[in-house]
């Protein structure tokens, strides 16, 4: 038979169709456990890092990961609307993929436009919030899952609170496309530094803080609320602060707040 | 042809004749994953492997390939390849595999690795295929990692994240050279790799006129 026959043209693609799909679908189903293994491990990191309990670039080994994990923090589905936990025969917490449900349109609501204030168009029904507890079993913090529009992609990230609800613990981005140097800044611990002890929420539940153009000045009456905008990443910086007023507004976490906020309101 | 010598083969892609500075191949993924040494290694060694593969595969079944579909066979092997590759990282490299995103499945696209399939290993034994095939993807990396030195050194003042310049708005001296991470700096270190090359070797000097 000639090689270069119509019939054996099409033997040969079709024999190299069946050996190329073989290949390809054995390496993706072979090492499925392996990645998802690994994926769910940089989760549990990037949370425990959001609480400050793993320090960012240090090298942790996945047994130390799995058991500060286990220990400390608490994952657990509320139901955004209502602010309330999720009963687990609704949506089984061990399974569900917040990130996957974001963009599913049966496991999320589009958000009207004038409320979509951090550009994503689309909101997950049920979302994790991560209780960390000290060694008595004390709730110290809340890592909050967000994220939202920058400039070229959207960022993701945890924004770690007191167990007050309005204090700021920390603030992370394990995710993003932005200018490497301008933008990518996000990721710099010098300006992460600068958020532990802000207040998100003044005395009357209004969302407060802000990420400025330029350096806040210490003699600002809202010092508490401000945080210094990245130099040359001006739609970054509102980016990061237009995502935390909608995560923390009454569209997102904000009825789950407000249930927290509310026994130690009056108070106040 | 059919005498070649395996060194020859295998060595003179790497600066006598190398993909990029030569036949200035593969340039894009050269500017993409470049800003960080430790993604160029890693983008090296997934070159090397899918450049060595590929060819050794296209080469082993040349006498097969029905000419009017070679090209699409082509890119079947090397497309399977790369995405084979892109599992393994995600199982076994998952931080650089999370810096390379999209970049790993770009290998196909890369020129080089077509190139060679196409005008070498259609006419040559698996053997001497797959050491021109590794030959032309370290000749790539070494650029790569050149690239790759320059960038991080002085956009970020660090070499593999070790920190080298202190950065001054870490309260160092150095201030970090922003264009450097940028993709069109890449175009100027690969020039400036073409220029100090031909300096040193004047036959590459294209002819003018």
């Amino acid at each position: 038979m000639k090689r270069d026959s119509t019939a054996q043209t099409l033997l040969a693609a079709a024999m190299l169709c069946i050996v190329c799909s073989v290949i390809v679908a054995s390496a993706a189903v072979g090492l499925r456990p392996l990645q998802d293994a690994n994926k769910r491990l940089d989760k549990k990191k990037n949370v425990l890092i959001a609480a400050g309990i793993v320090a960012e670039g240090e090298a942790v080994s996945q047994k130390e990961i799995d058991d500060q994990y286990a220990v400390k923090v608490r994952p657990v589905l509320i139901d955004l609307k209502t602010g309330n936990p999720v009963d687990p025969k609704i949506v089984d917490p061990k399974t569900y993929d917040q990130r996957t449900a974001a963009t599913d349109p049966s496991q999320s609501e589009p958000i009207s436009r004038t409320a979509d204030l951090a550009g994503i168009k689309r909101r997950e029904k049920f979302a994790f919030v991560y209780e960390v507890v000290d060694e008595s079993g004390k709730l110290e913090k809340l890592v909050l899952p967000i994220n939202g529009k920058g400039l070229w992609s959207t960022l993701y990230g945890f924004l770690a609170l007191a167990d007050d609800g309005s204090t700021v613990r920390g603030i992370t981005f394990y995710e993003h496309g932005e200018t490497a140097g301008l933008g990518a800044e996000v990721d710099n611990p010098k300006w992460k530094a600068i958020w532990p002890g802000k207040q998100v929420f003044d005395e009357t539940g209004k969302i407060r803080l802000e990420v400025i153009k330029g350096s806040v000045s210490p003699s600002s009456p809202n010092v508490q609320y401000e945080v210094d905008g990245i130099s040359g990443a001006t739609i970054t910086s509102k980016g990061v602060s237009n995502l935390i007023h909608y995560w923390l507004g009454p569209e997102a976490f904000g009825p789950f707040l407000d249930h927290l906020r509310q026994p130690k309101g009056s108070s106040k | 042809m059919s005498e070649m010598k395996a060194k020859d083969v295998l060595m003179d892609p790497i600066f006598r004749n190398n993909p990029i500075a030569l036949q200035v191949l593969g340039v894009c993924s050269a500017l993409a994953v470049t800003t960080k040494l430790e993604t160029s290694v890693a983008m090296a060694l997934s070159v090397i492997f899918v450049l060595g593969c590929s060819n050794a595969t296209v080469s082993l079944i040349r006498n097969y390939i029905p000419t009017s579909i070679r090209i699409i066979v082509q890119m079947t092997i090397i497309a399977s390849l790369v995405i084979v590759v892109d599992q393994l990282l995600q199982a076994f490299a998952f931080d650089a595999s999370k810096q390379m995103s999209v970049f790993v499945g770009l290998i196909i696209t890369n020129c080089i690795v077509m190139g060679r399939a196409e005008a070498f290993a259609m006419k040559h034994p698996p053997v001497i295929s797959a050491l021109d095939g590794i030959g032309n993807a370290v000749g790539y990396s070494v650029i790569l990692v050149v690239v790759g030195f320059v960038r991080e050194l002085f956009g970020s003042g660090t070499i593999w994240g070790y920190s080298v310049f202190p950065l001054s708005n870490d309260g160092g001296w150095y201030v970090a050279n922003g264009l450097l991470l940028l993709p069109p700096s890449a175009f100027f270190i690969i020039g400036f790799f073409i220029w100090v090359l031909r300096t040193f070797k004047p036959d590459q000097v294209e002819q003018e006129g």
